[in-house]
Order: C-alpha cells, then structure tokens, then sequence
C-alpha cells in the first residue's frame, strides 16, 4: 500500500504530534507514506473564501506533483487540507475559467495536472484500505476499560463524506473499538470545535469548544479521539480560558493515531504525547 | 395541382396570433403573406384568436364562400385545439381530415427569441403543412362501445368516493385495495382540520356503504397486477392475496383473535404506526371494512411450519371462516375506464439524522403524535412521553423533509394545518405548552386563516425559524433531561436553545414507493418526483395521457382531504361522462394492409402492442383489426414488403411535408 503523503503545514507545527504519531502507526501496518517533494499550502479555507481561482492553483501544484512522482492516492491527514484539496479538485472539474486559470499557471511551471489522483483522509484509508482487521492483529496493549468520546469534527465530512456517513459517521468508532476501547456515544462528533473563532472571536468559538468537552465528560468519556489538527488545538489548549468562563471541563484530547500507538505498544515519546496541553500520558499508562 | 376527384386544389391557411403568445415573436402577417404565395392556397389570413367562436366561425364561412376544400392553422399544438378545429372545418360541410394543424407555438414562438429567425421557421412548417394536406383524403371515424364498470384502485378516502359517485349513479365497480381494510390515512386521524370534526364519524359511514352498495365489488389484500386493452375496453387482473380467511364466513366477532396461541399481542401494529402491538391474526383496527380479521403468514405459526395447535380454528368452531389452505388467487375483470386513487407515503424522518427520530424515543412523526392522540389508538387517546408521564411542553418542527433540496422540494400542503390541529388538540387537552418552528406558515383555503387565528388564540407559540437540530445534550440546568430543540429564530435575530419534552416532526408527503410500478402497469406517466402527472395542470387536472385513466387524490400530488374528495367526485364524473356517451370516437390513423402485397411473412404479428394484428391462415396474409389498432405504426416501418399503409402517415403525405420543409430552407 503506496500513498504519496501530503503532511500541510499543521503537521510540521503546530500539530506535530499527529505527524509523529501517524507516521510509525502507518508504517506498522504496511502503508508506505511518500512525502510530497516541495509540497506548498495546501490553498487553506481562507484562501479558498477569498479567490477560489488561485488558492485551487496551490492545491493543484500539489497534485501535479504527486502525479509527476507515479500513481497512487494522496493522503492528507489534516482535514482542512483533506477538504481543501478536494474543493479544488471538484472545482476544476466543473469550471473550466478555474481550469484555464490554473492550467496556465501549471504551465509556468513545467507541470501537468489531471486530476487523476484521489485525495484521501487516513481514516478511510485505515478502516478501508488497511482493514479493522489489520488492526486488530497489531494490538498488543488493548485500551481495555478506556472510555473515548470520537469527534470527527466538520471538515472530514461535510459538505460530502466519501467514505462515512455524514451525519453520523462511525469508521473511527470502529477503529477504536478495534483497538479496545470502549467508545461513548457521542451525538456532537461532527459539531464545530470553534474553528479559527476561538482566535478571532473568542466568546463564540470558545463557547462551542466548551459546549463539545463539558458533553464528553457528561457522557462518561475519559478522553476524545480526534483526527484534526485544528480540532486538537481548539479542545486541548484553552483549557484555563474555558474554566475562567464556564467552569473546568477538563478531559485531555489526543490524536486516534496516538490511541493507535499506544495500542500497538509503542513509547508515547515516540508518539508525540508529550506535546499535549492536558497531559494524557497517565490515563493511557493506567489502560 | 389537382385533388384526387379532380377538383383543383383550395386550400384556406390561418395563422392564429394567440395574443403575444405567437405574434409576439412571430411575424404572423408575414407568414400569411408568404403562405398565399404557396401552390393551392386560394386564402391566407392570419386572425387574433382562432380557437374563439369567431376564429371558427371564420373556417366555416370561408369554407362556404370561397368553396375551400383543404384547411390549414398554424398555432398551437394539436394536443390542445386540433379537435376543435376540425369540428370547425366539418361544421363547414368538409371532411373534418382534410385538414392539417401546424404547431408554430410551443414548437416555435415559445422556444424561440430571434423573431426573424421564428417567422422564417413558421413559414417552413406552414409550407409543409400545405404541401402535406394536399394528399390528405377524406376519412371516417369509427365509433367503438365502451365498457359501463369501472375500476378504482385503492380504498382511502379518495377511491371511496369516486367508488361511491359512481355505484350510485348505476354503475358497476371494483374497488380494489392493497391493505386488508378500506380506510387509507384518514382512518387513522382523530379529527380533521379546519372544523375539528371527527375523522371516524365522516369517513365510516362511507366505508360501510362502500361494503354494503349493491354496485360495488370491494376487493381488499388485494392488487393490480396486469391491464390489457384500451379506452373502454381494458381486461384487468387483480391479485387477490391470501387473507387465509373467508371473508364472507368471518362475522369479525375476534374470538379466533383471542383464542391465538399468542397470549399477548407481540408484533407492530401497521395501523398505529407501530406503536402498539398486534397478534398474528388480526382485525386492521376496529372500524375495518371489511369486518373480518386477518393472518400474516410472517408470523403465523401454523402458516410457517404447520405444527400450531390452531386455537384459532377451534374458537371459529362452525363457522369455519379460518382457511389455512387459501392461496393467492389471479381474477380476470372487464372495465371501460379505471380510476387511480393510491395515495401516498410519509417522508421517512430517518433521513434526517440531526432531527433524531429513532435515536429519541420522544421524537414522533405527526402520524405518530395523531394515533397517540386519537381514542382508538394505543394510549386511549392520553398524550404520554416514552417513560409514560404527560408531557408540558411540547415542539411541532414543520418541513420536516419538505422545501429542502437535500429531501424533497415540493411543499406538502397540509402540514402546516396538520400541526396547528395536534396543536390546538394538545393545548385543549393536556395544558402543555406547545412551540411550532415554521418557515412559513401556510393556512390556505376555506377556514384556513381562521384556524391559524385559532391556534394563536389558544397560546400556541409560534417561532420563525428551520430548525436546526434536536438533541438531548443540555448545556443548562433547565435543559437537563429534556429534548432541545437550536433553531435560529429569524424574527427575533438570534439563535435559541428550546428544552422540550417532545418533538413532533411534521414529515411531508411523498410518493408511494411503488408508483413506478403502478405507473408501468396503468400507463401513465409521472413527474420528475414521482406523482402521477394530470394531462393538463389545469383543464384536465384528473385526466391521464392515457384515455379512460383517471386519477384522484394524494398519488397526483399533497392534497387535504377536500381537495382529494373534489378530485374524487371529478374523476367519477370524467369516467360517468366517458361512459354515457354511449360509444368513444376512434380516430381513423389506423394502419390498413394492402392485400395483394403482403408476403405472409407474419413480422407485423408479434410486433403489434396492442396485439392487433392476426395471421389469416387460409389466405397467409396479416389482417389487422381497426378496432384494436392505436396507429403507432411500429408495423409500418418493420413491414418488409412495404404492404402496410397507415391513414393520415401515408408516404406520400410524410414525404411531401419532408419537402415543404426542405424547399422552404
């Protein structure tokens, strides 16, 4: 199982840990991750809400390259650049002024773009491609008695899901019951973490970080599974702000890959664990 | 040019104006100018309205006075006025077939804008009408009998009247019914808007003289399963499924019911929407027509694997109505016209995952919210929540599934009205605050405004807003262990968080899930979302494409239960129509073979759709029978010895339209 592997800046920064941790998980289990060689922004939302033409320019140069280096799909783990590349993708397929426009600018740059390539999540890729069963076989601590809140977020299913349903998307509740776990039911897992509103307007995008966390814990959950970088960040690092507003809702917020990691008996150093705000460290030790 | 009695050919072309509708694009002047020039036309006028009584009044004196013998009119299109023109033309003493219509409307000033270009394109087609009625000969039409029964197919409140109008004016009819009762959705509502009276007390009275009428043949569990034949002459088969009990023996006393080896009541009752439980013989509900119970083979423990004690049987004793041995029968009838009154089916809430029907028990369809209100259903008519408490406040979420482009974009008519009647319902007998969350309300027709008046006279509240989603995840005190209900309020600006502890969805209406089939097998067509389509939306709102075919009630469209029984009642009077005229005038474009010609190679034979065509084994030539012919042509083309001629398609006349088409460009 060959993929070419479009990290997008999140995993070189701020979402580290999701890099970390996906890339020895993926490894385990037979799926080869071939970096995209001078990959660029992935064309971002922002861009894409303010000139569609050109951010779909940065998201079919990274095609294009993907495509010069062979066959195979594309597999973008945040979902911002998952759904981004997509929207690019879709919109050069219906409107030819976008394809004119970047095909012009591919020329410059001695690139050819088709369109061939699909762009994929991990989690279709995982439960899909690599098969639950698959990863049955490769745990050796099951997180037996963990109690995990799945939270897709909005990005990795709407406006279309490919691979999932998309109001009530369940491949990550399988996976984690694969690994163990036992998953909660968890009615918000496709709400909105806040997105860049906890930044820019803190008192709405904070509320609905709030509003996902304090319903985890209500629902008994000890920790929620996330497969986003931004959704990680909104629900791991404003902790204390959230607690000054509405009171503590404290439940540390990991990658699934992490929860994979763990399950497959790896170090949680070598699975960025240590980069969390609320250290989960010692509820995965307990499991 | 000479006809064929050698009379010179005159011919008197009409282009019709049609207000703006043609002469707003076309040249209508110009293009009776240009047709005068044309071989044979002795007359060439164009005239503002020639369907008016004037515009055929024109034809007839025209026809007298300047001796014309062809007609030609360029308007619309002859599915609309071509019977109108003709009549015009015999009434001037013609042969009603010597004459041509050209469509120079819907096919031309309608989808055209360039009128250089559309003048140009209606002079094309008027010169090959007038070169094309030249061949034309005179014709007759022949007169077929029409059978006097009639079929209605589907027993809700629609077919039940359109069975009744019709069996009371002294004609025979079958009513056919897929369910083991008569009754259809009506039955299961406990009043009807806008006066509030009692569904039961207006409709039983009619289901019972559906069973009682002397001209009704009432079929239940029963279908359609094939029709052959034509406009008052259609052979039906109906499949009459296994009741396992004798109707005409079963007194419907229920003590078989009773005595079922099923203590207790265990599988969904369809008649409460699943909410109460039946056994496996069983009575529909008990104002079922007909009064006699029913075994589901699903669950029959004897009917499965024939090793029941069959209690049943015993508790029937002499009557002997209990039938294990019944099997699905096939039954032949003969009807003139038939009357489609299926229905329709509830939008499937389900598909509206973020509303949470069948994730919150206290998350109803308004069908369900109905039964749970109505005295026969299984509460006895007390509102009750899941855990079996009353509930205080209560949310009606309208559109459920309806103008929305991700489900279904039509509106559905009657769930506005549906609502505020469980509505006012709730408020009147339990005192719970009720909530509706609308888009708009639409309260139309007689008493409709009144009602909405009504409603908010009796505290009902009313929030503007699609709602976004029901949850039980509460952010609140207030909100704990309540349904919440987050839609923007659009009147008041802001988004809103409602604690509820029941949610009725108010689900729309959709086509019955088989109505392609029943589509197929009744030849009609449907529109794009699947309602039976009307021949016109207006003039012919119960009429089909197919003659004889008729439609009423909620499988055309959403309709309330007046409008449906309006349709009904106009149905019934189309078929009485059809059939008191005594005969249908068969329109002469049959096929004929010419005798000597054909090689008996007996291709026509199997090809013919409405198995007109016959093999004279004494003579090894085809025939074809008139009567049965629907002049499709089919065996026109396939004929190899080019021995079949079609009146009003003769070659020469197809030909010479090809060419006065082509001349003109």
């Amino acid at each position: 199982m060959k993929y070419h592997y479009f990290p997008g800046c999140s995993l070189k920064g701020l979402g580290r840990a999701y890099e970390e941790s996906l890339l020895p998980v993926m490894e385990r289990l037979g799926v080869e991750l071939h970096e995209i060689e001078d990959w660029n922004c992935c064309g971002a939302t922002v861009y894409m809400a303010t000139d569609q033409g050109n951010a779909c320019v940065l998201g079919a140069r990274n095609m294009a390259l993907a495509e010069k280096n062979g066959a195979g799909d594309i597999v973008a783990p945040c979902n911002a650049c998952y759904l981004t590349l997509n929207k690019a993708k879709h919109c050069l397929a219906e409107s030819s002024a976008i394809r004119r426009n970047v095909e012009r600018a591919m020329a410059e740059a001695h690139l050819t773009y088709s369109g061939n390539l699909a762009v994929r999540h991990p989690l279709d890729v995982l439960v899909h491609d690599v098969g639950l069963e698959a990863i049955r076989r490769e745990v050796v601590r099951p997180l037996t008695k963990l109690k995990v809140a799945p939270y897709y977020g909005c990005q990795a299913v709407r406006p279309q899901c490919t691979f999932d349903d998309q109001w009530n998307p369940t491949s990550m509740d399988q996976v984690l019951t694969a690994l163990g776990a036992t998953v909660v039911d968890y009615p918000l897992k496709t709400r909105c973490c806040g997105g860049s509103l906890t930044g820019t307007v803190p008192e709405a995008g904070l509320r609905l970080t709030y509003i996902l966390l304090q319903e985890a814990l209500r629902r008994g959950a000890e920790v929620i599974a996330t497969i986003c970088p931004l959704c990680q960040f909104n629900l791991d690092g404003y902790h204390d702000q959230i607690a000054r507003r509405w009171g503590a809702v404290r439940i540390p917020v990991v990658y699934l890959t992490q929860l994979m990691g763990v399950a497959f008996g790896m170090a949680p150093d070598a699975l960025g664990l240590k980069r969390n705000f609320l250290p989960a460290e010692p509820l995965l030790a307990m499991s | 040019m000479k006809v064929k009695d050698d009379q010179p050919l005159r011919i008197g072309f009409y282009v019709c104006h049609c207000g703006h509708n043609i002469a707003g694009v076309v040249d209508c002047a110009a293009v009776a100018q240009y047709a005068a020039t044309l071989e044979g036309v002795v007359l060439s006028r164009d005239y503002k309205y020639m369907c008016s009584s004037p515009g055929q009044e024109l034809i007839r004196e025209d026809i007298r006075d300047h001796n014309l013998n062809r007609v030609v009119v360029a308007s619309c299109s002859p599915l609309l006025h071509e019977h109108t023109f003709r009549t015009a033309v015999a009434a001037g003493g013609l042969n009603p077939f010597l004459f041509q219509m050209v469509n120079i409307r819907e096919h031309d000033a309608w989808v055209h804008t360039d009128k250089a270009a559309a003048t140009d394109k209606a002079k094309a087609l008027a010169a090959a009408a007038i070169r094309r009625v030249a061949r034309h000969r005179p014709l007759e039409t022949t007169r077929a009998p029409i059978h006097p029964d009639v079929l209605v197919v589907g027993g809700g409140i629609s077919g039940i009247h359109a069975a009744l109008t019709l069996a009371n004016a002294g004609k025979k009819v079958y009513l056919v019914e897929r369910d083991p009762s008569i009754g259809g959705h009506m039955a299961q509502f406990d009043k009807t808007f806008p006066t509030l009276d009692c569904a039961a007390c207006i409709l039983t009275p009619k289901m019972s003289a559906v069973r009682a009428h002397k001209n009704i043949v009432l079929w239940t569990y029963s279908e359609v399963a094939k029709v052959e034949g034509y406009v008052g002459n259609y052979t039906v088969t109906v499949r009459r499924k296994a009741r396992y009990v004798q109707e005409e023996l079963c007194v419907g006393c229920q003590e078989c019911v009773e005595a079922c080896v099923f203590k207790e009541p265990k599988f969904p009752d369809r008649f409460n929407v699943g909410l109460s439980r039946r056994k496996p013989i069983y009575m529909p509900f008990p104002q079922a027509v007909p009064q006699a119970v029913v075994i589901d083979p699903e669950r029959c423990i004897e009917l499965k694997t024939g090793k029941c004690k069959k209690t049943c049987l015993e508790a029937c004793a002499d009557r002997h109505a209990i039938d294990f041995q019944q099997k699905e029968e096939l039954v032949q009838i003969h009807v003139g016209s038939m009357i489609v009154a299926t229905g329709y089916e509830l939008f499937d809430p389900r598909r509206l995952p973020h509303y949470g029907y069948g994730r919150y028990p206290d998350v109803l369809t308004t069908l369900e919210c109905e039964r749970l209100i109505s005295s026969s259903g299984p509460t006895g008519g007390e509102l009750r929540l899941h855990s079996g408490q009353a509930p205080t406040a209560v949310g009606f979420v309208l559109c459920a599934g309806s103008r929305d482009y991700k489900t279904n974009r039509w509106c559905s008519r009657t769930c506005c009205m549906h609502s505020m009647k469980l509505a006012q319902i709730i408020r009147e007998r339990t005192g719970a605050e009720v909530t509706l969350f609308y888009i708009d309300i639409r309260a139309p027709g007689k008493g409709g405004e009144e009602f909405y008046d009504r409603a908010l006279a009796q505290g009902v509240k009313f929030v503007r807003g699609r709602v976004a989603e029901v949850s039980d995840c509460p952010l609140s005190p207030a909100e704990q262990g309540k349904l919440i209900v987050r839609v923007e309020d659009t009147l008041a600006g802001m988004v809103r968080r409602i604690p509820l502890d029941m949610v009725v969805l108010a689900v729309g209406m959709e086509p019955q899930a088989n109505a392609q089939e029943v589509r197929r097998i009744m030849n009609m067509s449907c529109s794009a979302e699947g309602w039976f389509l009307e021949k016109h939306p207006k003039m012919a709102p119960v009429s089909t494409f197919t003659d004889g075919v008729f439609i009423a009630g909620c499988c055309q469209g959403p309709k309330d239960i007046p409008d449906s029984i309006a349709q009904a009642g106009a149905a019934a009077a189309e078929a009485l129509a059809l059939i008191d005229a005594g005969g249908i005038d068969q329109e002469p474009n049959t096929a004929y073979i010419s005798e000597e010609d054909c090689s008996g190679c007996k291709s026509c034979v199997d090809l013919c759709p409405y198995k007109a065509i016959a093999f004279d084994p004494v003579k090894e030539k085809a025939s074809i029978n008139a009567a049965l012919c629907k002049g499709c042509g089919v065996c026109v083309a396939a004929c190899p010895s080019g021995s079949i001629g079609q009146n009003l398609f003769e070659d020469q006349e197809v030909f010479e339209e090809i060419e006065g088409v082509l001349a003109h460009a």
